[in-house]
């Protein structure tokens, strides 16, 4: 039984009609090196050539000097910047930012939790979506917007101050202001507003990490615990929060770096006393000094390639 | 009866190696126009590795392919005259059933309504008809099978090939689908090259199968013949069931210790003292294990003199109490000389 | 699969419930705050309760000259660098996911260094590279900014969709006799497209909000943060500024809110 022999279709297909498209695409079709080439190019370009290119110019800026008389740039490379660097208010800046940076991890870690782990284990599909989304809004929003908020609520006459007048706690208040190093002419100007503020704008980032990874605790081995005798309380402390551990330290990463950069939550309600984001923009203004200003953010690096070192090891990489 | 058929595809010496890795290794075969080809083997053998480099998916590190007379080693999968049912169907999911089939005609600029006739007759020889409108996410597994398959066939190409497509399917599906592809190929009379790791399967559907390991065939031939001639240890294991006898009891049967192979079938169990009829081989045990199929029955007798043989009898008249009280019980096993077969290739 | 687990559930303590509570309310009250005080009569204090409630505020707000040309050029930068961002991250992705090479988890690490250093350092880096370039401050060096670290966005999202899509649609067109271009048109597409969306919508409101990096870059021009971040100690026409603040809530949240719509169907 001899088979029929089907008609071919491609002679439909006008044979003229896209050649040279159709060679280009068989002869790369055979080349996936160069196919790879072609799309990895440009990206890769951009960014080394923008970004990496920068940060290493950025580098070896900070090993050039400011002529003290010409206020030109020598560029001959030293240490000198390095030098000019390690002044007592230069090191009390690092440790403003670093203590403010640690104080708000640790706060927003302690925040975050809770709202994390109901959603990991208690929140239904639907629920979960919409907190979800509750968590993201701020998160994209606008962050500036954020913070100008906040000097509207810790305004002297805003309505935090009203809520503690109503509450008659404006002694307490005082009390709060008036301590050594977190309190200030107000709230608003204040290490404790600050304080405030920075917590609040970096609260997601620290919310999601955390989530994910309780998310990722399996129930079975929550289940297990209980089975093998251990109360909530105890499997809480021995089994979810060391799994969640590395979604801690996970955003703790932006956390931190977050804070050790910025400039804008100190400048809206800070005083004279800068934190490093503070320093570098003005470095950058009318004491021009780049060198200096580079050397200034190499510290905010070399702490955060620490930090995202250890973070490594303790296994935060897998819960981004 | 004149030369053998048009040569469909020739795999001449073809390798594929990843790295030190020889997924395909120095493979030449022949597969003859309007055949049911199988590539039979367990997973890595290079089964997939052949399917794919005939697609054009993937090329060859040496070697060439053939396919009816030209050579498409250089070729993108584009531009090859033959399609792929693959193992996930790879449906496209924003497209309807009638869009999914219909999608090669597109491609090839063949008006509308050439395409809408050519897609209902498609869905009637799928027996799936009427349901153009219908998207993947709302098929069962098997029938998106169907639509994979009819998207594939619609073009008319003179080979297809299969990629493990009924693995998904549960056990009576899969049976049901292999008696309908295979009708499908007599009738529309093209190339089918099948590739699978069952060879259940492989003996139900195939005009001839190709048997893979570590990169090479083994063996190729009609189902009888590999089922009873296997050409080599892995042959003979891999495809059915098999006893593999050898050394100082293969002397007692055959007089010479070289490994010799029985399917479990061709054995009787009789009662110890019966006697084996003229000519026949014979050799006492004791069963170990008997495991009730339903169906038949298996049983491994552990010989006197050491081994194990497997035994299958159908369960004609016996009852399931009956056979399962043969545990533990000596027996004599009987069975004709002519069913054992010596390893063409021994080991 | 889901309702499974949902069901074994149980009941938050009620401390849980509330701290979580707690937690959303503290995210989402002083945004609340910023709408209220939009409608204040008093224009010089932050004064709580507000002396009176109006719209004027938002009749003057859309005629401050000021407001509409920092609004256009934020609009304009993030067009631009949501298109650059597009169609790096697109290529970046589609490399990643296709094929094996060295130094591949490094390119996902790379495209996140500009999000993942403080805004400080890149701002100034890139600052100081255009300047020693002698390259002129201004929209361009604004946009080379923003685009840097909006490729990120859109590369995670691509990649994410690349994975869930896999290999073999695109396999079955090509073996159905579609060259990559028309592989590329009928079945890629389709596939990311709503990828494209999202990314590029979270790529529009990462760079319509960004304030640090912009500073740096900006050189003269005014993007619509930066005026608000002049505006924050200028106490003339106070309400003008929640007024745009409300506006800069409302017009990210849209792009947010659909992301995420676009995107459902699979965990991100």
């Amino acid at each position: 039984m001899s088979p029929t022999r089907p008609a071919r279709d491609r002679d439909s297909q006008g044979p003229e009609e896209r050649p040279v498209l159709l060679r280009i695409a068989s002869f790369l079709y055979l080349r996936p090196s160069l196919v790879l080439a072609l799309l990895l190019g440009p990206p890769l370009v951009w960014m080394i050539v923008v970004y990496l290119g920068s940060l290493v110019f950025l580098l070896i800026q900070s090993f050039f000097s400011l002529d003290p008389f010409t206020g030109q740039v020598i560029r001959v490379l030293t240490l000198a910047t390095y030098k000019d660097l390690w002044t007592p208010a230069n090191l009390d800046i690092f440790f403003r930012t670093a203590t403010m940076a640690a104080v708000v991890t640790v706060t927003t870690a302690v925040l975050a939790f809770p709202l994390a782990y109901f959603m990991a284990r208690y929140a239904s599909t639907r629920l979960k979506t919409v907190l979800y989304l509750a968590v993201l809004l701020p998160l994209w929003s606008s962050y500036l917007v954020r913070v100008y908020a906040w000097r509207l609520i810790l305004a002297k006459e805003g309505i935090l101050n009203w809520f503690i007048q109503q509450l008659d706690l404006t002694r307490v208040l005082d009390l709060l202001l008036r301590a050594p190093v977190i309190g200030g002419p107000s709230l608003s100007v204040s290490f404790l507003g600050m304080f405030i503020v920075f917590v609040y704008v970096w609260l997601p980032y620290m919310i999601l990490p955390v989530q994910a990874a309780l998310e990722r605790v399996p129930r079975s081995l929550l289940e297990a615990s209980g089975d093998l005798g251990a109360r909530p309380g105890q499997t809480l402390r021995h089994v979810t929060l060391p799994l969640a551990f590395p979604g801690v330290i996970a955003g703790s990463i932006f956390t931190f770096s977050l804070t050790l950069g910025d400039f804008v939550v100190p400048y809206s309600l800070g005083n004279s006393s800068f934190f490093i984001g503070q320093a570098v923009l003005s470095l950058t203004g009318t004491a021009f000094n780049i060198p200096l200003a580079a050397a200034f953010t190499v510290v905010p690096m070399g702490i955060m390639a620490f930090y995202l070192v250890g973070a490594r090891t303790l296994g935060a990489f897998d819960a981004l | 009866m004149g030369g053998s058929p048009p040569l469909a595809v020739r795999f001449d010496h073809v390798s594929r190696h990843f790295g030190d890795v020889k997924a395909v290794d120095d493979l030449s075969l022949d597969i003859f126009d309007g055949e049911f080809f199988t590539f039979l083997g367990p997973s890595g053998s290079g089964k997939t590795t052949c399917l794919r480099l005939l697609a054009g998916f993937d090329q060859p590190t040496s070697g060439r392919i053939l396919l009816h007379g030209r050579d498409v080693t250089g070729q993108p999968p584009f531009e090859r005259e033959v399609n792929t049912v693959f193992q996930d169907y790879a449906l496209f999911p924003h497209m309807s059933v009638g869009d999914n089939i219909a999608y090669g005609l597109m491609i090839r600029k063949v008006e509308k309504g050439e395409r809408r006739k050519r897609v209902a007759e498609m869905l009637d020889l799928v027996r799936m008809p009427g349901l153009e409108q219908r998207t993947p996410a709302q098929l069962s597994g098997g029938q998106r099978q169907r639509v994979a398959l009819a998207r594939a066939l619609i073009l008319r190409p003179r080979v297809l090939l299969l990629d493990e497509p009924l693995g998904a399917l549960d056990l009576k599906l899969r049976q049901q689908m292999q008696v309908e592809l295979k009708a499908i190929q007599e009738k529309v009379g093209i190339t089918f090259l099948y590739v699978t790791h069952d060879q259940e399967e492989a003996l139900t559907m195939s005009d001839r199968i190709a048997v893979f390991n570590n990169g090479r065939v083994e063996q190729i031939g009609s189902p009888p013949e590999l089922y009873e001639s296997p050409g080599s240890r892995f042959v003979a294991d891999f495809v059915g069931v098999s006893n593999l006898i050898s050394g100082p009891i293969a002397e007692r049967i055959r007089g010479s210790a070289e490994v010799f192979s029985v399917r479990p079938e061709k054995i009787q169990i009789r009662e110890t003292d019966s006697i084996a009829p003229d000519g026949y081989c014979s050799i006492e045990g004791r069963v170990k294990e008997v495991i009730y199929l339903g169906m038949h029955t298996r049983y491994v007798v552990e010989l006197d003199g050491g081994g194990d043989l497997t035994v299958v009898e159908q369960n004609r008249e016996a009852t399931s109490m009956e056979v399962l009280a043969a545990r533990g019980r000596k027996v004599r096993l009987v069975w004709h000389p002519t069913h054992n077969r010596r390893l063409g290739t021994a080991e | 699969m889901r309702s499974e687990a949902n069901e074994s559930r149980g009941r938050a303590p009620l401390s849980l419930r509330l701290a979580t509570l707690g937690v959303i309310l503290f995210l989402h009250v002083p945004m609340a705050i910023i709408f209220l005080y939009a409608f204040t009569t008093d224009d010089a204090t932050f004064s709580f309760p507000p002396p009176g409630l109006t719209v004027d505020w938002f009749g003057v707000a859309v005629h401050r000259p000021d407001v509409w040309q920092a609004l256009l050029l934020s609009l304009r930068v993030a067009l631009i660098a949501t298109l650059a961002a597009l169609g790096l991250g697109t290529l970046a992705a589609t490399a990643v996911y296709r094929s094996k090479f060295f130094g591949r988890e490094a390119i996902s690490f790379l495209l996140l260094l500009p999000l993942a250093l403080p805004g400080i350092v890149s701002g100034i880096a890139l600052r100081s590279a255009i300047g020693m370039a002698d390259f002129p401050f201004g929209f361009w060096t604004i946009v080379i900014g923003h685009a840097t670290f909006c490729i990120v966005v859109v590369y995670n999202n691509v990649l994410a969709r690349y994975r869930r899509t896999g290999r073999s649609q695109v396999e079955a067109s090509m073996d159905l006799g579609a060259d990559p271009l028309q592989t590329f048109r009928y079945v890629i597409l389709p596939a990311i497209g709503t990828a494209l969306l999202a990314g590029g919508m979270l790529a529009f409101a990462l760079s319509f909000d960004e304030i640090v990096v912009t500073t740096f870059t900006a050189g003269h021009e005014e993007t619509l943060p930066i005026w608000m971040f002049s505006q924050l100690t200028k106490p003339r026409q106070r309400p003008v500024t929640n007024v745009v603040a409300v506006f800069v809530i409302v017009l990210t949240a849209i792009p947010i809110f659909l992301a995420n719509r676009l995107t459902q169907g699979g965990s991100e």
